[in-house]
């Protein structure tokens, strides 16, 4: 049995990773996935897991996670179930920063196609979303809001609006709004002129907030109901609203991409297989089998030349090479030093 | 009690008086011991579930990184939103209260006068919300109020508005929902004590010549204070610690002492930076009972004798 699957393993590991080095005579053969459950963890199920079991005939069991607190507790317990978890930026970047995962073998990536700000050492992304400016179509009819400076412009776009009550990329959209190139944002944020010039332009908006949103349920529900015209929403939850019918749209101009990433928790049972299949599941064929299933965008660029994406997948895609030229990437090495410091501060904002 | 008060007589008239005291005393701690047996339980659950997390509380407040720190109260001291949080937080509590008590006290007088079957019948609606899951009742407010919905529609239907009114996401929308659910804390308590007040204090009053409105103010009001004190103060605390309404009615305007301390559970990775915000809140909550304690007699609100 253990030779047939290292040789099948070792084929296939020979096919794909021409010269990475496979030589364990033992071979893992079994490795736990930890992610958010739900659809998402379903299509990652379908786009990854389920070819990767075939190709390297291993097992993939599966767990469910809610964040960065449960790898947290595995990890200083000394007690490590899970091999690859799935976790949002900002947990990857802080599990990084507390050396909390194994580092990554990039001996194994193939990082060609991916963005610099997508991976790390010790994490790489592994989806996209973005946070755009969703607006209602029945309200816009003519013209419609397609910029930061557009939902600031509340004289040429009257209507109710909506934003987080948070401080992470809203300050991204504050700076963009007031004239910031998405290149410079963060290069002009990291400093206290930046910073005051983003609360600055947000006490423009303020009083013209009607709602300030905390999950992203009600971001949906508050564009889907016409409680507000225009606010930021994530573009999964918009196309979901959109295709049940309601008058809402998005543009991507000036969206704000954010990842979900991959980490091997420190000490995980099966890493030597973990570092593998991290390796595969961000090469670009199987990052191509996730838009079909679910519009998040693949951080890969190269699946969008793999000919799995059509056309209007591709349009309609947050990281499809013409979409991604017109967003900015959020970058988790800034929130994960300043993320404390500014949410106090935009809670001194807030109830001010 | 009886049996022994016959014993000793008994006792006495056989000319030993404290013949079997020993007996007796040892029957007294031995039934001391019983009751204490029945209600060891009850005593440890309630250190369980509360006292030992109270001071667990308490303990992890001063930890931060695993050492002794005064590093979460310095933060709230340092911040300017934390003062602003708690001022907003008693303020909005506050308010509800006095709304409640003057909604809920007249209501609750009238259920008092009425018969006992009719006083039923209108206590299930009192009951039927008070039963209904919490969200149900939030999110229903919110269908209710927002500026597509049914109040907004009616308002510009019949003409009375042009624009929707902003009844919800903001303040106003936080009271009347926290008023609603708190509403049956204050009018339970409440009818249950003006329920017990002997009427006849009141005949007796307007036989010696008071006007109704006088018997009521000089008669029935001070005995009922009370019931309505226990009720107030039961809407008030529970209001400190709302967080499921306000989260959801206040659209990100309302912030409270509860929103903030799930936030910074979240943000600093420390059950300390919101443990901190529990104890001031604990020591801020006995800092007004006792304050109250000395206006009122806190012993007769609580039911003491």
């Amino acid at each position: 049995m253990t030779t047939r699957i290292s040789l099948l393993a070792g084929i296939a590991a020979g096919a794909v990773l021409a010269g990475a080095g496979w030589s364990t005579a033992e071979a893992e053969t079994t490795l736990t996935f930890t992610s958010f459950g739900g659809a998402y963890q379903k299509a990652q199920r379908e786009a990854w897991l389920d070819p990767l079991e075939k190709e390297l005939g291993v097992r993939i069991l599966e767990d469910t996670l809610t964040g960065i607190a449960e790898v947290r507790a595995q990890v200083r317990s000394g007690a490590v179930n899970w091999d690859i978890v799935d976790l949002g930026l900002g947990d990857c970047s802080a599990g990084q920063a507390e050396g909390i995962f194994e580092p990554l073998d990039y001996q194994q990536i193939a990082t060609q196609g991916i963005e610099k700000a997508a991976y790390d050492s010790h994490w790489i992304g592994v989806i996209y979303y973005s946070t755009v400016l969703g607006y209602s179509t029945e309200r816009y009819k003519d013209k419609q809001p397609a910029s930061w400076a557009d939902f600031w412009d509340v004289e040429s776009f009257p209507g109710a609006r909506a934003l987080r009550d948070y401080p992470i990329a809203n300050l991204e959209i504050a700076l963009m709004a007031d004239g910031v190139p998405a290149g410079q944002v963060y290069e002009v944020l990291g400093t206290p002129e930046g910073e005051k010039r983003a609360f600055a332009k947000l006490d423009e908006i303020r009083d013209h907030i009607d709602v300030w949103w905390n999950s992203g349920a009600q971001s949906a529900q508050l564009l889907r109901d016409g409680e507000v015209d225009m606010s930021t929403i994530w573009n999964g939850r918009l196309d979901a609203i959109a295709e049940a019918g309601a008058p809402v749209a998005y543009t991507y101009n000036q969206g704000i991409l954010a990842l979900d990433c991959l980490a091997i928790p420190k000490g995980a049972p099966n890493r030597d297989l973990a570092q593998k299949v991290v390796a595969r599941i961000v090469a670009p064929d199987l990052q191509a089998n996730m838009p079909p299933l679910m519009n998040y965008g693949p951080t890969n660029a190269e699946s969008f030349e793999s000919g799995q994406i059509t056309q209007e997948m591709r349009e309609r895609s947050p990281s499809s090479p013409d979409n991604l030229k017109v967003q900015m990437i959020s970058s988790a090495k800034f929130w994960e030093e300043n993320r404390n410091r500014l949410q106090e501060a935009w809670d001194a904002w807030k109830t001010r | 009690m009886s049996a022994t008060g016959i014993e000793s007589l008994a006792a006495r008239r056989a000319g030993r008086p404290d013949a079997n005291a020993p007996e007796l005393a040892a029957d007294e701690r031995r039934e001391r011991l019983h009751l204490f047996g029945l209600s060891l339980p009850a005593l440890l659950v309630i250190g369980i579930v509360a006292f030992l997390p109270t001071a667990w509380l308490f303990w992890l407040s001063f930890i931060d990184e695993g050492s002794f720190s005064l590093a979460h109260y310095e933060r709230m001291v340092r911040e300017a939103s934390y003062l602003r949080i708690f001022w907003s937080t008693f303020e909005i509590s506050a308010v509800v209260t006095v709304i409640a008590i003057l909604l809920g006290y007249p209501l609750a007088y009238l259920l008092s006068q009425l018969s006992e079957r009719a006083a039923s019948l209108l206590l299930i609606l009192v009951l039927v919300p008070f039963w209904t899951s919490l969200l149900v009742r939030t999110y229903a407010w919110l269908v209710l109020l927002q500026r597509r919905g049914v109040i907004n529609d009616w308002l510009q239907g019949l003409g009375l508005v042009d624009a929707p009114l902003r009844l919800v996401h903001n303040y106003t929308g936080t009271l009347i929902g926290m008023t609603h659910i708190m509403l049956p804390f204050l009018i339970l308590p409440t009818y249950a004590a003006l329920r017990t007040i002997d009427r006849d204090y009141l005949k007796a009053a307007a036989s010696l010549g008071a006007s109704p409105l006088r018997a009521f103010w000089t008669v029935f009001f001070p005995l009922s204070l009370p019931g309505l004190m226990a009720g107030a103060l039961l809407v008030f605390v529970l209001c400190l610690g709302f967080y499921v309404t306000p989260a959801l009615l206040g659209g990100g305007r309302v912030l409270l002492v509860s929103m903030k301390i799930q936030q910074n559970a979240g943000m600093y990775f420390e059950w300390g930076a919101a443990s901190a915000m529990g104890v001031i809140l604990l020591v801020a909550t006995l800092g007004i009972f006792w304050g109250l304690g000395r206006l009122v007699s806190l012993d007769r609100v609580m039911g003491e004798r």
